[in-house]
């Protein structure tokens, strides 16, 4: 983090275009050189409802979302003032400029459209100006988007403005528009952000000194989502069949995958449900292709069923889950990650599944791959484990991260040759669930294989498939199955999966999974600029879990928070289910009221945690250790 | 060459091929329907010309998913309800595969009911088959969803306060392409209508009358049966949408006052399979997306390539 990062917050409406500009705004910015890092907000509703996205930029790597925000373009809400005006409560219409002003920081810029926004129905707003020294440039966005174009180009009035107060070279913001609008809006498009820009710097004197940093890339960077590196992974590992049904924030993945795949020659599906979805993804998947299906909370507990018989019946799949704010539909746009123990150990009996849950855009396109590796290197089901927040944000990547071999190898599989070769029980039905497999995987045969004939089933059974009932047949097969994950462990720590953060030595530390992990990257860092030591590790295999390497973390410090979003310590208490220790040393730091750790909230914690006094800020919670 | 030989093999098909050699545990009752259904399939398959090897029959759970330990092909005992949708991403991976689905009255109308309609619906090209033995066989006499209303069990000791459900209705306001009855006391219209059914390029739904002489011993055991496209009385043409709306409707009502009608209800050899849909609109390769992960000389597209200058 530099002195002169800039964090950019648009707000308005839902359906006016936030999304989109704040998009092109970071991705010019990417552009100009800057690392770049998104964090969106959106209410559960398809139009009006307040709806901010923040961008910050540094010519430092961005990892979090950071504290607070530095400008606000606050364009109105323009549905808030149609005809269904009763409908809404509160006052909808000044909430781009009054929501968001708790969280600006001292010094900070605003630019408000005077067309929609009204600062008399705003309390105490001149003091609140004064008490905070931030800067106002009042600007009637919506008559010069009207005059010059048509009043839903706003958006692109306020950037035009913000990029004259920040500094930001129009040049980047044509070039995106040129490339993505048709010519007839264009042109009103680029008249207006050249009339808001030139007419900012005329008519106001500058007060403020936040400007745009500089920067620039040793090599090309392109902007993606989580969503977005999650389907890329999935593609490149030879994933040609998706099934779902639309649940937020999963849609997302389905999406790019529904469109990408028949572009590749693929399939996907939009069914009746989600146990349809992950029994279709079993089906294709039985058929010979690399499948996978997803859902968020309530979906995927739909297919808890599927998920069992893919583990019985050792039919690779992976399935996505992207977790929300739950119980039941909970907050249907907002991150928690709180499905960690229904990911673990929904369905019945006992799993043996592999759970990932990767920790940042980047990760996310390898964890995806890696699960189809998994899923099809050893048959069995994967769930690749996400949340809202790692979803939908952007980051810049460079493009040589994703510069690699496809790899569309179907694992372990016989050929028709190795069927000949293959033991074969009475009928010519061959051997699918061999007792002597290596690591436990015996190779399956794809139907339409001569000679590779072979009974699937969800109840126990012999080595052909047979429904089978006998113990020892029972206990052999429980314990080939089980003894994969074993096999998967050993794997997985040859990859070295988990991310590490701050010095090797230190006499605390921070353990984080999933989305959490670049936040608790950037508190490792503040914390011992402050002077405090302190490591961190972001952990990202849930099942099988990292037990020497966590062993070995845990051990070489003197204690540990666990930052998770969610209210039980989740992760924490896996922790100490599967190392059986570490009680007295482990503490939790959670947050579960919608929105993603700011990383000066686990700085805050973490100091809390070692003075032994409470975390400062009420939307956090500090959990003591339990002693052992 | 294709990776899946056994596919289109051209030789004499012996239906004792699709025998087990070992006897399965899983045991149906002495005089089940079942095995009507069995043999009728059994019987079709030299008919069609298919082998154990290219044949995917998935199940659901019941007495009536116990159909793969009798029955030697490629198998998907898979779980309550939910054969369809296994078995028709199976047929969209591999179109080349004949794919079988088939399950009870419970599983198929009632847990699964919501797949019925969909995979009807889509049109996949795919057979499936419904033990109808009005009751829940496997979970020991449960009212089901064909039961006639008044029914009684152990669960409903007051007798069943509900309507049946017209299976044969329910396929054909769906958009089943090919929608018939037969039952387990009438093997050669079984084996005949299964033939048709697997032959038909759309979903053919075979509404499959078998006895449970275990739990249903009052529910007759469909004689005597009469076919509808062999007897004038009926006069109909299956081709017939509305005709064969009026004749299904017909035919499920007149089941619960004991007249069993049989036979091909409707047939629409016209409408493309949810495949040819999703092939002429772009959304399906026409080579077997299963052959592709086999042929070593496809080569396999990158998201570098093909959709990052999108994120640049
Ligand atoms: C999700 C789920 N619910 C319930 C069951 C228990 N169950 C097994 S078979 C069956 C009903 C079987 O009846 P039907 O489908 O008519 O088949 P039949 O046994 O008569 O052939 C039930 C309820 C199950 N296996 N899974
Ligand atoms: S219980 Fe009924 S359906 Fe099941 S095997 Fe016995 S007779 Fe057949």
């Amino acid at each position: 983090m530099t002195d002169h990062e800039l964090m950019w917050r648009i707000a308005g409406g839902s359906g006016d275009g936030i999304a989109s500009t704040s998009q092109n705004f970071a991705k010019a910015l990417m552009r100009a050189g800057l690392h770049v890092f998104t964090h969106r907000h959106y209410p559960s509703r398809i139009r009006g409802g307040h709806t901010y996205t923040e961008v910050r930029a540094d010519s430092e790597p961005v990892r979090s979302r950071g504290d607070g925000f530095n400008c606000l373009l606050a364009l109105g809400d323009s549905f808030a003032r149609n005809p269904q005006e009763d409908a809404y409560y509160g006052n909808e219409e000044v909430k781009p400029l009054a929501e968001n002003l708790d969280e600006l920081n001292e010094g900070g810029v605003i630019v408000y459209d005077t067309g929609l926004l009204d600062v008399d129905e705003i309390p105490n707003f001149e003091e609140r100006v004064e008490e905070n020294d931030w800067h106002v440039y009042p600007l009637n966005l919506r008559e010069i988007a009207r005059d010059h174009g048509r009043e839903v180009m706003r958006n692109t009035a306020g950037v035009g403005a913000t990029a004259a107060l920040l500094g930001i070279d129009l040049q980047y913001f044509e070039e995106l528009m040129a490339e993505a609008m048709p010519e007839e809006i264009l042109e009103p498009n680029v008249e207006i952000l050249h009339y808001t820009h030139d007419m900012v710097k005329e008519e106001f004197e500058f007060t403020h000194d936040l400007r745009v940093p500089e920067g620039s890339h040793d090599e090309e960077q392109v902007l993606l989502s989580g969503s977005d590196t999650i389907a890329y992974g999935a593609i490149d590992e030879g994933c040609r069949f998706i099934a779902g049904y639309p649940m937020t924030p999963w849609t997302e993945v389905f999406t790019i995958m529904s469109q990408a795949l028949p572009e590749l020659g693929g399939i996907s599906e939009q069914v009746e449900d989600e146990i349809a979805a992950a029994a279709l993804a079993l089906g294709a998947s039985h058929a010979g292709v690399k499948a996978m299906s997803g859902s968020s909370g309530g979906g995927f507990a739909l297919m808890s069923e599927p998920l069992g018989l893919a583990e019985m019946s050792e039919t690779p799949v992976v399935l996505v889950e992207a977790m929300r704010a739950g119980p039941s539909t909970g907050l249907p746009t907002k991150p928690e990650q709180a499905d960690l123990e229904h990911v673990l150990y929904t369905s019945q009996g006992d799993s043996n599944r592999v759970v990932l849950a990767p920790g940042t855009v980047a990760e996310a396109y390898e964890q995806s791959r890696l699960a189809f590796q998994l899923a099809y290197g050893y048959n069995i089901p994967v769930v690749l484990l996400y949340d809202q927040k790692l979803g939908g944000e952007l980051m810049n990547v460079p493009a040589s991260h994703f510069d690699r071999e496809p790899n569309a190898d179907l694992g372990a599989v016989t050929t028709e040759e190795e069927l000949e070769e293959a033991p074969h029980g009475p009928g010519g039905k061959f051997h699918r669930y061999r007792y002597d497999a290596e690591d436990g995987v015996s190779p399956r045969s794809i139907p339409g294989q001569k000679g590779g004939h072979f009974l699937v089933t969800g109840n126990e059974h012999n080595q052909a498939g047979h429904i089978d009932e006998d113990p020892t047949n029972r206990v052999t097969q429980m314990e080939r199955r089980m003894s994969k994950l074993d096999g998967i462990r050993e794997f997985l720590d040859g990859q070295s999966t988990q991310t590490y953060m701050g010095p090797d030595e230190a006499e605390y530390g921070l353990v984080t999974f999933g989305s959490q992990q670049g936040t608790v990257r950037e508190a490792v860092e503040r914390l011992n600029d402050a002077g405090h030591s302190v490591k961190g590790i972001g952990v990202s295999d849930m099942m099988p879990y990292p037990e020497a390497e966590m062993t070995e973390f845990l051990e070489s410090v003197d204690e540990a928070v666990v930052v998770e979003m969610n209210a039980s310590g989740q992760f924490r208490g896996l922790t100490q289910k599967e190392l059986g220790r570490f009680g007295g040393k482990l503490s939790s730091l959670l947050k579960y009221n919608g929105e993603p750790f700011e990383p000066a909230e686990i700085v805050a914690g973490f100091e809390a945690s070692i003075d032994g006094e409470d975390v400062p800020d009420q939307q956090t919670t500090y959990v003591p250790a339990a002693g052992d | 060459m294709s990776a899946f030989t056994a596919i289109g093999e051209d030789r004499e098909i012996d239906r004792e091929e699709f025998t087990p050699t070992l006897e399965p545990q899983a045991t149906w009752c002495p005089g089940c329907g079942d095995f009507g259904v069995l043999k009728a399939l059994k019987q079709s398959m030299p008919e069609i010309g298919r082998n154990p090897d290219e044949v995917l029959l998935v199940t659901g759970i019941g007495c009536s998913g116990k159909l793969n330990s009798y029955f030697e092909s490629y198998g998907y005992h898979s779980i309550h309800g939910r054969s369809l949708p296994i078995a028709r991403a199976a047929k969209l991976a591999n179109p080349d595969l004949e794919v079988i689905a088939a399950g009870g009255d419970g599983d198929g109308y009632g847990i699964g009911g919501n797949h019925f309609m969909h995979t009807a619906r889509e049109n996949h090209d795919m057979t499936y088959i419904v033990f109808n033995n009005e009751i829940f066989g496997l979970t020991k006499g449960q009212t089901s969803p064909t039961s006639p209303k008044g029914h009684k069990s152990k669960t409903q000791p007051h007798g069943s306060a509900k309507d049946p459900i017209r299976p044969l209705s329910l396929a054909l306001t769906s958009g089943a392409s090919y929608v018939a009855r037969t039952a387990a006391v009438n093997p050669n219209q079984a084996k005949e209508i299964l033939t048709e059914a697997m032959q038909h390029d759309g979903f053919a739904h075979v509404d499959f009358l078998t006895q449970c002489p275990t739990w249903n011993k009052d529910a007759r055991q469909y004689v005597p049966y009469i076919d509808v496209n062999d007897n004038d009385d009926y006069d109909f043409d299956p081709t017939d949408k509305g005709d064969a709306e009026r004749m299904a409707t017909e035919a499920e009502r007149s089941l619960y006052e004991g007249e069993v009608l049989t036979g091909r209800f409707y047939v629409d050899s016209e409408r493309p399979s949810y495949q040819e849909e999703k092939q002429a609109i772009g959304e399906m390769p026409e080579e077997p997306l299963a052959e592709r992960y086999f042929d070593d000389d496809y080569e396999w597209e990158r998201t570098h390539d093909m959709f990052l200058d999108r994120h640049k």
